[in-house]
């Protein structure tokens, strides 16, 4: 019996390893600037290339902070729910037209609905870059003192809202009181 | 013969076309040899098990671009790793940096080795140690 204990005790090693690895998204890598300061950008903004949007925009606020694109297919997904945010007044979402035509852009906004207090156009991907961005639609939660608490990689949902930011929002706004 | 020759040469034209990298070449050949060196162990974070010289992906002609001109900015190879590590963790780096982070990826290989080498050469010496004619009896063990 003793013989059977070392490939027994391996499988029970094993096997949670393998389960926890299966549910997760390999190609998600959490963000570098969790826990930092956000790192600094300024953008003109999409409608209005002579006004610039840039950190200062949202400082002393929690907010959504969402790299997307009109050929981006989740993106898409997640428009009416980043509608439904908007219009609940949840948070406020700042958006980041990520290697982007701004005459497609613009035009997505106008047909969809715009959930973006304001969207600064990248598409040079030179703010993507320095925020470590490597697929749309990626969100980053920053709070108000301008630090990263969360990214997520993929579409939003309600069920992603529920699970992954509420409570980080949720434990922010109680360590801030 | 010169009929098999164009063949040849013509089946050798697409390669050319596909180049990925279509970013201009440095002039400084120093500069070049490089850049070609560092492009070579940046991963595409969005193809992943690829290099931004074989990517083809947007991302990795965006990194290329940032390489390009922090090369030609005069940074020092551990700065543009800096650069991307930074934004995009140590997963960037194909040969990640030793760190406490990365310890385990480093050391992982070795353990892992020690490990089966002691079980290889247990297993083979209790095997040796065994009588020719017990070989029935072990089975039934």
């Amino acid at each position: 019996m003793k013989r059977f204990l070392l490939p027994i005790g391996f499988f029970a090693i094993l096997i949670p390893l393998f389960v926890v690895g299966l549910g997760k998204d390999p190609r998600a890598l959490p963000s570098t600037f969790l826990g930092k300061l956000a790192p600094a950008f300024s953008l003109p903004q999409l409608r209005d290339a002579t006004r610039l949007v840039s950190n200062e925009s949202f400082a002393g606020t929690m907010v959504l902070i969402n790299f997307w694109a009109t050929w981006c297919v989740g993106c898409r997904q997640e428009h009416d729910f980043l509608l439904q945010l908007q219009a609940n007044n949840i948070i406020p979402i700042y958006g980041i037209n990520w290697r982007d035509d701004r005459t497609k852009a613009i035009d997505w906004l106008q047909q969809l609905g715009d959930p973006y207090v304001a969207s600064g156009f990248d598409g040079g991907n030179h703010t993507g870059i320095d925020w470590g961005v490597y697929a749309a639609p990626e969100t980053f939660l920053v709070d108000a003192s301008g630090t990263v608490i969360y990214k997520f990689l993929g579409p939003l949902s309600s069920y992603t809202w529920q699970k992954e930011f509420v409570p980080r929002i949720n434990a922010a706004n109680e360590a801030a009181l | 013969m010169n009929r098999i020759l164009i063949l040849a040469v013509s089946l050798m034209l697409p390669l050319a076309v596909a180049a990925i990298d279509t970013g201009q070449a440095f002039e400084d050949p120093e500069l070049q040899a490089r850049y070609e060196k560092i492009i070579t162990e940046v991963r595409c974070l969005k193809c992943q098990n690829q290099t931004i010289k074989d990517s083809n992906a947007f991302l990795a002609d965006d990194l290329r671009r940032e390489i390009r001109r922090m090369l030609t900015e005069g940074k020092t190879d551990a700065e543009i790793f800096d650069f991307l590590v930074l934004r995009y963790g140590e997963f960037a780096l194909y040969r990640p940096r030793m760190s406490g982070k990365t310890l385990i990826l480093w050391l992982a290989p070795g353990i892992l080795l020690l490990i089966g080498g002691t079980v290889v050469v247990r297993v083979l010496r209790q095997r040796m140690s065994l009588p020719l004619e017990d070989e029935q009896d072990t089975e039934q063990v």
